[in-house]
């Protein structure tokens, strides 16, 4: 990654505290790069999925500013800032009453496609995610294994084609084998759609598979920014740790 | 006298007391569910509403009938003596279920599912209207569907202030002391509460998720 790319969200000085004495996040100044992959790896409870929440504002800083192309959160209709950015998370969160069609193609129908258009796009973003559409559009989430859903749930997310894509721990609740594939497959599809991607985990090995940087959080606060190979290297004690447990699980990186 | 000889040889009054029960009840939930639905939904919006809603709705409830139809006859507007008075009345016994059950339907929406909405960029009436009410249709049909029977067993007093309906008879027979008018008027409604329940029950079960999609409500 080049340093001059530009710049799809900046954070300048954001803190975010819900009562008066704890912040759950301090003091972030970081940018996410287009079309890089942005991991944000750090223990359960380190702020990472609070900062997400911060880009597609479903938070709002307590100080500091958030941009997004260049506009501050606050200042964007947070419907129109949602829809421009693509949302997985752990839980998938499928709408159980629709069909798999149904669902990836919520964000058109919000944004009024015509019918044609929109049953096009759905089959296209089957194909991408490898669920062949003849047999999957008509079923309902309740009908898909895990790893299904979670492919539907990445599908939905690209729907109306965002330049940003959040995913909140996507493959946390996945067998090990199903993870390493959907990992492979989420690289793939983000070297041929080159979107941004910031991705929460607690995975140093997943982190480490699909980073472009990385972002260490520790206490609320970021404690290491770099890439994968800055990473290993580092000698910040929580990058230690997270490293140390790679090479107790017998991976020598 | 037995019970079939004597409603066929009252069948005018019996239709008309039936016909009046009906309407008593269908006025009052249809009433009840008008109010009822969008405060429910209003609590889901406004947690702090909660306990003060529903404790009053509880009141209402837990008010011997008898009195509450007492208490509303003094009443300005609302009071008197006849129909109105008594569709007042049941439409005070009938709000507690359904804003219960439309307040508790709506609650108990999959979290992930309302994150996974508004992070899409839905604003709180699609997301009202495409995810929380279909989700929890087949909740808010139970709490009307408790409100209707219970609606027909408490419009039999109405009778006493003067609103007609099956308790016409019941009163009748209490009064004089005869057994067949007070079956009379307590078969029937015993009855037109069954139906109702049947055909309730059988449209929740038709809106309510399949067995298959009602756990995955549960556990996305």
């Amino acid at each position: 990654m080049s340093q001059n790319q530009p710049v799809a969200v900046e954070f300048q000085n954001v803190s975010l505290r819900l009562t008066d004495d704890h912040p759950i996040v301090a003091d972030l100044s970081f940018d996410v790069r287009d079309s890089e992959i942005l991991v944000l790896l750090g223990r359960s409870g380190s702020g990472k999925t609070t900062t997400l929440k911060l880009i597609n504002r479903l938070l709002v800083p307590s100080n500091g500013r958030v941009m997004v192309e260049g506009v501050p959160t606050v200042d964007w209709d947070a419907t129109r800032l949602r829809r421009r950015i693509g949302y997985v998370i752990q839980e998938v969160g499928l709408f159980p009453h629709f069909t798999v069609a149904k669902n990836i193609g919520v964000v058109p129908t919000l944004e009024r496609w015509a019918e044609d258009r929109k049953r096009e796009r759905v089959r296209e973003l089957l194909d991408l995610v490898g669920l062949e559409p003849g047999l999957f559009e008509d079923r309902y989430p309740s009908e898909l294994s895990g790893g299904q859903r979670q492919r539907v749930g990445v599908a939905r997310a690209l729907a109306a084609d965002p330049p940003l894509l959040l995913l909140d721990e996507p493959f946390g609740a996945l067998d090990p084998l199903t993870r390493v594939e959907l990992q492979r497959e989420l690289k793939q599809l983000q070297a041929r759609l080159s979107k941004t991607m910031v991705f929460v985990t607690h995975d140093v090995r997943e982190g480490l598979h699909l980073a472009s940087r990385i972002g260490l959080f520790q206490k609320g606060a970021l404690a290491f920014l770099g890439s994968p190979k800055e990473f290993l290297h580092s000698d910040h004690p929580e990058a230690r740790a997270f490293v140390a447990g790679l090479e107790e699980a017998g991976e020598t990186p | 006298m037995s019970l079939i000889e004597y409603l066929s040889r009252n069948r005018v009054e019996f239709l008309t007391l039936t016909l009046e029960h009906l309407v008593l009840v269908g006025m009052s939930t249809g009433i009840a569910i008008l109010i009822g639905v969008p405060l429910g939904i209003l609590l889901t919006r406004r947690p702090r509403l909660g306990p003060p809603v529903l404790g009053l709705a509880n009141i209402f409830q837990t008010t011997p009938s008898l009195a509450l139809f007492g208490l509303l006859i003094p009443m300005p507007f609302i009071g008197g003596i006849g129909a109105r008075t008594a569709i007042v009345a049941l439409v005070l016994y009938a709000l507690l279920p359904i804003i219960r059950n439309t307040y508790a339907g709506i609650q108990g929406v999959d979290p992930a599912v309302r994150e996974a909405g508004r992070g899409m960029g839905m604003t709180d009436r699609q997301l009202l209207f495409m995810v929380e009410m279909p989700l929890s249709f087949g909740v808010i049909l139970a709490g009307i569907r408790v409100a209707a029977v219970i609606g027909v067993g408490v419009a039999t007093i109405a009778a006493a202030i003067g609103a007609g309906g099956l308790g016409v008879f019941i009163f009748r027979g209490v009064a004089m002391v005869d057994n067949t008018l007070i079956l009379a008027g307590a078969l029937p409604a015993a009855s037109i509460a069954l139906a109702a329940d049947f055909a309730l029950g059988r449209l929740e079960r038709r809106f309510a998720p399949a067995p298959a999609r009602l756990a995955e409500v549960r556990a996305v």
